[in-house]
Order: C-alpha cells, then sequence, then structure tokens
C-alpha cells in the first residue's frame, strides 16, 4: 500500500485531514490549492478510498453534542482466550475500536453509543458474556484530539 | 450547545458514511433530503461552528499509512496539576490524542492519556522520554502500552450512524 503513494498522494493526506472547504465545489477548491487538478484528486481519493488507506472522506461528529458518549473501557483477558473473548466484544456494534496492548489489562476498546445510559448496558452485557470484568475510564477532560497522521 | 433539528439529523446521518466523490457533493448529498446545495451548505457551516462535526476532510487508516508504533502513554497525576499538565502534552507534535481519564483504583492509578503514533517503536520511546523530562512527568507513576495488534478499527457507530468518532 504505501509503496504506492507518491508525492502528490502524500501532499492530499498531508492537506486534507479537516479544513475541507464547504462551498459549492468543494474538490475544485482543494485541488486548487493542492496544485492539481479536480479530476485528479477525486481519481486519487478514490483510489486510496479503495485501497483501505482512507477509513472514509467525511466527517469526525462530536459525539456528545448529538447526544452520544463515548468510553474507553479495558479488561484483563486470560491469553488463551483473547481472540474468543475479541470476537463477542467486537460483535457489540458499538464497539468502535478494540486494541490488543502490552500490559495486565490486555485489551482496550472505546465504545460509542447513541445515549449516554447506554454506555453501562452495553459494558454489563460484555461482563455478562465474557465473565470478565470491564474498566471503564470515561473522558473527563480534552487536551488534544488531533489525530492527524503525515504522509 | 446548538441546536440540532430533524433535518441536521437527517444530514448527519447522511454524511456519516461520507462525502461523495463527485465535483458537486453538497447538492447530491441533499437531493435525498430535499435540500439543496445552498442549504446543506448552510447547515454544514453551522454544525462545523458550533463544534458538532469536529471536522471534514479525510479520515486515514493509520496502520496502512505505516503508523504501527502505537503507544498509549499514561500518568498518574495529581488532580490539582493535571489540567496544566495535560495541556502542555497537548502542545507536542507528536502527541496525537490527549486526554484526563477516570481512574479504576486500585486497578489503574492512572488518570493523564497521550497518544503517540508513530512508524517505530524506539522512536516514540524516545518521544515519551521527550514528554518525561521536558513536561515534568518523570517522577510521576506512569507506564507505557503498546498496541500489538488492531481488533478493530471502524468509525463509530450510533446506532443510526448518526455520529462517528474517530
Amino acid at each position: 500500500m504505501m509503496a504506492l503513494l507518491d508525492e502528490i498522494d502524500r501532499r492530499i493526506i498531508n492537506a486534507l485531514q479537516g479544513g475541507f472547504p464547504i462551498c459549492p465545489a468543494p474538490f475544485a477548491a482543494a485541488a486548487e490549492t493542492i496544485g492539481i487538478g479536480q479530476d485528479d484528486l477525486l481519481q486519487r481519493l478514490q483510489r486510496m478510498r479503495a485501497g483501505g488507506l482512507l477509513s472514509r472522506f467525511g466527517p469526525m461528529y462530536h459525539a456528545e453534542k448529538l447526544g452520544g458518549a463515548l468510553t474507553l473501557a479495558a479488561m484483563a483477558v486470560p491469553e488463551d482466550r483473547f481472540e474468543t473473548v475479541a470476537a463477542q466484544v467486537n460483535a457489540h456494534q458499538e464497539v468502535a475500536h478494540n486494541y490488543a496492548r502490552e500490559h495486565h489489562l490486555n485489551m482496550w476498546f472505546v465504545l460509542a453509543t447513541e445515549q449516554g445510559a447506554r454506555i453501562g448496558e452495553v459494558l454489563a452485557e460484555i461482563e455478562a458474556e465474557t465473565g470478565l470484568t470491564v474498566f471503564n475510564m470515561p473522558k473527563r477532560e480534552e487536551f488534544f484530539i488531533g489525530l492527524r497522521f503525515e504522509a | 450547545m446548538i441546536e440540532i433539528d430533524d433535518k441536521d439529523h437527517q444530514l448527519l446521518t447522511r454524511l456519516a458514511d461520507g462525502l461523495p466523490l463527485v465535483p458537486r457533493p453538497y447538492a447530491e448529498i441533499g437531493g435525498p433530503l430535499d435540500l439543496s446545495e445552498g442549504e446543506v451548505i448552510a447547515r454544514l457551516r453551522r454544525l462545523l461552528a458550533g463544534g458538532v462535526i469536529r471536522r471534514l476532510g479525510l479520515i486515514v487508516r493509520h496502520h496502512e499509512l505505516g503508523y504501527r508504533a502505537n503507544a498509549m502513554a499514561v500518568w498518574d497525576v495529581p488532580d490539582d496539576k493535571v489540567d496544566a499538565l495535560g495541556a502542555k502534552l497537548a502542545a507536542y507534535d507528536f502527541v496525537t490524542l490527549c486526554y484526563r481519564r477516570r481512574r479504576q483504583l486500585p486497578h489503574w492509578p492512572y488518570n493523564l492519556f497521550a497518544m503517540v503514533h508513530g512508524k517505530a517503536r524506539a522512536r516514540v520511546l524516545t518521544q515519551i522520554d521527550q514528554l518525561n523530562d521536558q513536561v515534568g512527568l518523570r517522577a510521576l507513576p506512569r507506564q507505557v502500552l503498546f498496541s500489538n495488534k488492531r481488533y478493530k478499527q471502524s468509525a463509530a457507530r450510533f446506532g443510526t450512524g448518526l455520529a462517528k468518532a474517530g
């Protein structure tokens, strides 16, 4: 995948992680800023999306302002059950991300729900299904959510 | 908190999976909702200004971009110091996310979380060392948790697909 990115692809990735124009012809405006043509930009975005490099071209929403909720939770999963428990956890559509980490608490997942009360319900369901304790570590304050990656 | 009406909700739901990659995407998004291109643009500008849309643009799958050394650095910071230290961490360009979170005593004493995504583990550890030294975190209880496998990375699905996070 990486080898297929040329210098223009990198410029696109670095320029367009946010700040996309909201005007009638936004791709034309963005292409002009990058110094390429609109058709070239659209084709490259389509290729990167099809190749799995882009999760999507669109919005990142503020869950709480939409009445939703997010949390980070962790579990200590016995190694021999890890794959099974990962499948049980991921089966919940509210689980957005799930990473194995090197720690006694070795499974870390992000839960996103449409309503705040649902967080506790899903965590309780996961505890019931797996028989493992879920440690809930909701956000208290946000210092930075840049999450941008240089190509 | 800005008001979000039904049309806004419909628009956000439709937008959640991404903009169509066409020359006039806002017109195309508005069509089925009976919203003109101009109305879509006005609503989206308002939702962006109000912070309901945090950002609009491309969202990469960072693993595929080569960011595979993904560290969660955590510290146990006294509650009266955490705001100032969190703000300092947030200023480093290699810190991709920074939060204060609830502790889970006695299992988890850490309340300050910073993510550092990098391409090589050694480089990420050097960067976290830099944070410890320059922000004055070295003396605090702390840990670095690398992720060695991703089991799921989807856009956060809020039932209707109404809201999406990373």
